[in-house]
């Protein structure tokens, strides 16, 4: 049963990223990122990557998109058609993907409880953590408590990417109309 | 958007139910899935479908820029506070079992104040993004 549900999502995934690549209509290429979001995420849950599947859904498919449809407000909403038929940038990633493909094939089997990833820490976070840190989702052991100091990084890099945001764009609070009137003519 | 009765509607009905919901992700994170990165986003979304409705004049009358940037810093000082906590009680930086009596409650704590510290970055600065951008240009005008 997983299977097909597994055919069916990434079948669904393909035909998004096509669409994506296809659309010059940029409106319909957002709702497209979305849709891809989304799909990933449903991909995450048939993994029991709930966590996972959690914040994609959240910021993949939510606040991407309005992000993406805020920006699309400033410029305009149709692509540009390239002077040129990109056929090296096929080529590349053409080839890209077959390197990449058979790379994975030396990789060991989805959930195989050989594999060396689990073999490392992973033992002693599903024996230890429940007497060591408490809380029945492991996941959040392993974040806020192993790896505290990640998600530190992690918190600090958001702050960091909203201060240059800050930095660069201001709050809204700015008077920029006389801007907006050359913007809608360019 | 004043003109949009039914969108209006809709989203005052909508708004409480998904702070509620962040809520949860957030305070419910040790025992299912969420947590602070996720309940901040679910946070900001509901004041981004606010001002999506309502504009961002009425929303910056309820979580003003100046407001945000002090959650924002807030929020990593929760965090490194936390940290630090842990330090002037003896411990090593962000060992959480040294915040209270008993390791496992120290531990329980440390990872609900270190989930609320994100929690409030992530919120603030997702808002930040949002109004950084919206504010460029109004899109009423």
């Amino acid at each position: 049963m997983d299977i097909f549900i597994d055919i069916i999502l990434l079948t669904l995934l393909s035909a998004t990223a096509l669409a994506v690549a296809r659309i010059r209509k940029l409106f319909c290429a957002i709702m497209m990122f979305g849709i891809f979001s989304l799909v990933s995420a449903c991909l995450f849950v048939t993994m029991d990557a709930v966590d996972v599947a959690f914040t994609e859904a959240a910021v993949g498919t939510g606040i991407a998109t309005i992000l993406m449809l805020a920006t699309m407000a400033l410029t305009s909403t149709e692509e540009k058609r390239p002077p040129y038929q990109p056929l090296v940038a096929l080529l590349v990633v053409v080839v890209t993907g077959s390197v990449l493909v058979y790379g994975t094939m030396d990789l060991p089997d989805y959930g195989d409880p050989m594999a060396p990833i689990h073999q490392h820490v992973a033992p002693r976070y599903i024996q230890q953590s429940p007497e060591e840190v408490g809380p029945p989702n492991m996941v959040t052991s392993v974040l806020a408590s192993y790896r505290g100091f990640d998600t530190l990084g992690e918190t600090a890099v958001i702050f960091t990417a909203g201060l240059s945001i800050y930095a660069l764009l201001g709050l809204g609070r700015r008077e920029n109309r006389d801007h907006i009137v050359e913007d809608d003519h360019a | 958007m004043h003109d949009h009765l039914i969108l209006r509607i809709i989203a005052k009905m909508f708004i409480p139910f998904i702070l509620l919901f962040a809520l949860y992700v957030q305070f419910h994170g040790d025992y299912g899935p969420g947590g602070g990165f996720q309940a901040g986003v679910i946070f900001a979304s509901a004041l981004i479908l606010y001002t999506l409705i309502f504009g961002l004049e009425t929303a910056m009358r309820v979580v003003s820029p100046t407001a945000l940037r002090i959650l924002a810093a807030s929020g990593v000082l929760i965090y490194g506070g936390t940290g630090v906590l842990c330090m002037l009680r003896g411990g090593n930086f962000l060992e959480y079992s040294m915040l209270a009596a008993t390791p496992l409650a120290g531990q329980h704590l440390g990872i609900f104040l270190i989930e609320l510290g994100v929690g409030t970055t992530v919120f603030a600065v997702m808002v930040m993004l949002f109004y950084g951008f919206s504010g460029r240009k109004d899109p009423s005008s």
